[in-house]
């Protein structure tokens, strides 16, 4: 009998993680599916009531991109005396603050300068500023519908609920990079989606999460943490059993990354951020009391990623050790490729890895085409390919960084 | 959570079945393969006894019926598809040895008809026994020197031989021409060389054996 090489082993274990984690999905899919049916017809009632609610607004050398978030932040269906904005200027070095002057008079805009200190330095000044019983932010180069908040708001019906997630998209995407990131922040809202229902969210996002003033209150403003206060927020509140929800039709569009360099230092600082607000949380993994995100959405996240590095790894070293051979090859014989026309079924590579990893493609497109569906895109279109052929290949760049990042303990850029 | 403990159970057994699914898929057709190379190699050797009797029914005036070279192809074939299972199930699978003893064999009978057909009918044409061992360094290479020999020169027969296969006729053949235990090791027409042979080293050798006709149908550009 011959024994599994390390190789095998490695790549036979990633492969069981990766199905365990998406069949784990897929039944909560499934067990959730009348729950689903049911957010999504009383989606548009009428809310209950409209609580008073600020969006707050950080900027740092944005200018005119403000103007769009400004828009559609005003043009939104809640009644104007229940919510306001408050625009928070980081300490920016153009004319930013000149710029934002002309919100000065409209009754729903508060604006504010201070010293550079960061984001998080500049929502929780927002937060400070008002008196509202809900608060969000949205990032200068975000967007929402007119929908977005009312939807969110109903959440809030349920007085155990402290904060709403919504649902991210890329705002039109142009370069193929930003259409790999809206394919992908399409599964994103599926995955998020089932995440809620095992109140296992780990990371409340930047753009319009909506949180209840109390918790504040209750456990403190936003902290620096590795420049990804959204993720240390949602770890912050799940180790204080605060319940998380998501609200998958509350839509908001963010400009992705055009670029492969932009996208690389954003995702870089995104695992990194991440890696380093487990460890500082580690206290929660695999305790009962912390409930499917001990168990399941810390350990798979991180396991992930080593898997990723281990089969890349693998990967790049069976390439060179071909292209040595092929090289050697043509030192010996010169360059007379063998061709060898057998048509015979024998050649189809028939290994067990094969066929599991026919079906973790094909759930993978499950949750791909159910987020499309919930978050209602039309279900296939040919930048699906782009995404299945092109993020594997580039997403290993930034996961390789980050990890090393924090082996090594060093400190990301912002921009 | 402890409600949910037999979720996570369930979703273990699900996984589970899914791989014995994949296993048993992958099993089914690595077995068809190695039913679908038999079967290859009970037609070659039909072929091998049709043209064995044509030979002995004749004897002289089958010289001009006898064509090697289309069963040469085959065996050939037949050989690739062999390594590649070898590849894929590993060459302790009993099923592949099993597979490599048969097509040994059929490389004998072929070397031998060759040997006789070569001597009643006075015609030129090279044989090359290979023989060589699975841990063997040099053989991988001295594998794409006999690739690019079998391209280049049609007249040329190659006959490759796993020396640690554990079949008599290979046993006997070993001992008949004495060849040692360090691979590479070749018989070029009955004669014994021992290491390993660039494609000049062996060139040297069988260009001056091979008929005319041969070498005109080869492109060589050497690599110095």
């Amino acid at each position: 009998m011959e024994y599994p090489s390390f190789q095998s082993i490695l790549i036979y274990s990633s492969l069981f993680l990766a199905t365990y984690f998406e069949v784990f999905l897929i039944m909560t899919l499934l067990g959730n599916s009348k729950k689903l049916r049911l957010e999504n017809t009383s989606m548009d009632d009428e809310p209950t009531s409209f609580p008073t609610a600020t969006i707050v607004v950080p900027c740092f050398n944005e200018e005119s991109t403000v103007d769009g978030t400004i828009d559609s932040l005003l043009s939104m269906n809640y009644p104007r005396d229940k919510f306001n904005v408050i625009i928070v200027d980081d300490g920016s070095t153009d004319k930013t603050w000149q710029y934002i002057q002309k919100y000065a008079n409209n009754p729903q805009i508060e604006i504010y300068k201070k010293e550079n200190g960061g984001k998080y330095t500049a929502l929780n000044y927002g937060i400070q500023q008002s008196k509202a019983d809900l608060i969000g932010c949205l990032d200068a180069d975000s967007y929402v519908d007119k929908d977005t908040l009312r939807r969110i708001v109903r959440y809030f019906t349920d007085p155990k609920v402290m904060a709403v997630t919504p649902a991210i998209k890329i705002f039109k995407p142009k370069s193929i990079i930003q259409y790999l990131q809206y394919i992908e922040y399409q599964l994103g809202i599926m995955i998020k989606k089932l995440f809620s229902y095992l109140n296992a969210i780990h990371v409340t996002p930047g753009p319009f999460t909506i949180f209840r003033r109390s918790i504040f209150e209750k456990i403190g403003l936003f902290r620096h943490a590795h420049n990804t206060e959204d993720m240390e927020m949602a770890m912050r509140m799940q180790i204080n059993h605060l319940k998380i929800e998501n609200c998958h039709k509350a839509f908001v569009y963010t400009v992705g990354p055009s670029t492969l360099k932009t996208l690389y230092k954003q995702r870089v600082r995104w695992t990194h951020g991440f890696l380093e607000n487990t460890i500082d949380y580690k206290s929660i993994l695999f305790k009962k009391e912390y409930g499917h995100i001990a168990f399941f959405t810390l350990p798979f996240s991180v396991v992930s990623l080593m898997s990723v590095i281990s089969v890349v790894c693998l990967t790049i070293w069976s390439i060179f050790k071909s292209i040595y051979d092929f090289i050697i090859r043509i030192i010996i014989v010169g360059f007379h490729p063998h061709f060898h026309f057998d048509l015979s079924f024998i050649y189809i590579n028939t290994r067990t890895s094969i066929f599991v990893g026919i079906v973790l493609f094909s759930m993978t497109m499950i949750l791909l085409l159910n987020g499309r569906k919930i978050s209602e895109e039309k279900m296939l279109s040919k930048e699906i390919l782009y995404f299945l052929i092109i993020y594997p290949l580039i997403a290993p760049l930034w996961i390789i960084k980050s990890v090393y990042n924090t082996i090594f303990s060093k400190k990301t850029s912002w921009r | 959570m402890n409600k949910d403990i037999p979720k996570y159970i369930i979703t273990f057994i699900i996984t589970a079945l899914l791989f014995i699914t994949a296993f048993y898929l992958s099993n089914y057709f690595n077995n068809k393969k190695t039913a679908d190379i038999k079967a290859t190699a009970d037609k070659i050797s039909i072929d091998l006894l049709s043209s064995e009797t044509q030979f002995d029914i004749l004897k002289q005036s089958s010289c001009n019926q006898l064509d090697g070279s289309i069963l040469a192809d085959e065996l050939d074939a037949l050989g690739d598809k062999l390594n590649y299972m070898e590849s894929q199930v590993g060459s302790t699978n009993s099923e592949v040895i099993q597979l490599k003893k048969y097509y040994s064999i059929l490389q004998i009978k072929d070397y031998l008809l060759m040997s006789n057909y070569g001597k009643e009918c006075h015609t030129k044409s090279v044989s090359i026994v290979y023989f060589y061992t699975n841990d063997c360094q040099d053989c991988k290479n001295q594998g794409y020197v006999l690739t690019y020999l079998r391209d280049t020169y049609p007249g040329l027969r190659t006959y490759s031989f796993d020396y640690n296969l554990n079949l008599s006729a290979l046993e006997t053949l070993i001992s008949l021409y004495k060849v040692p235990n360090k691979m590479p090791a070749f018989l070029i027409n009955n004669k014994l060389y021992n290491g390993f042979m660039s494609t000049e080293d062996i060139e040297k050798i069988i260009k001056p054996l091979l008929p005319p006709t041969a070498t005109t149908t080869a492109t060589t550009t050497k690599v110095k």
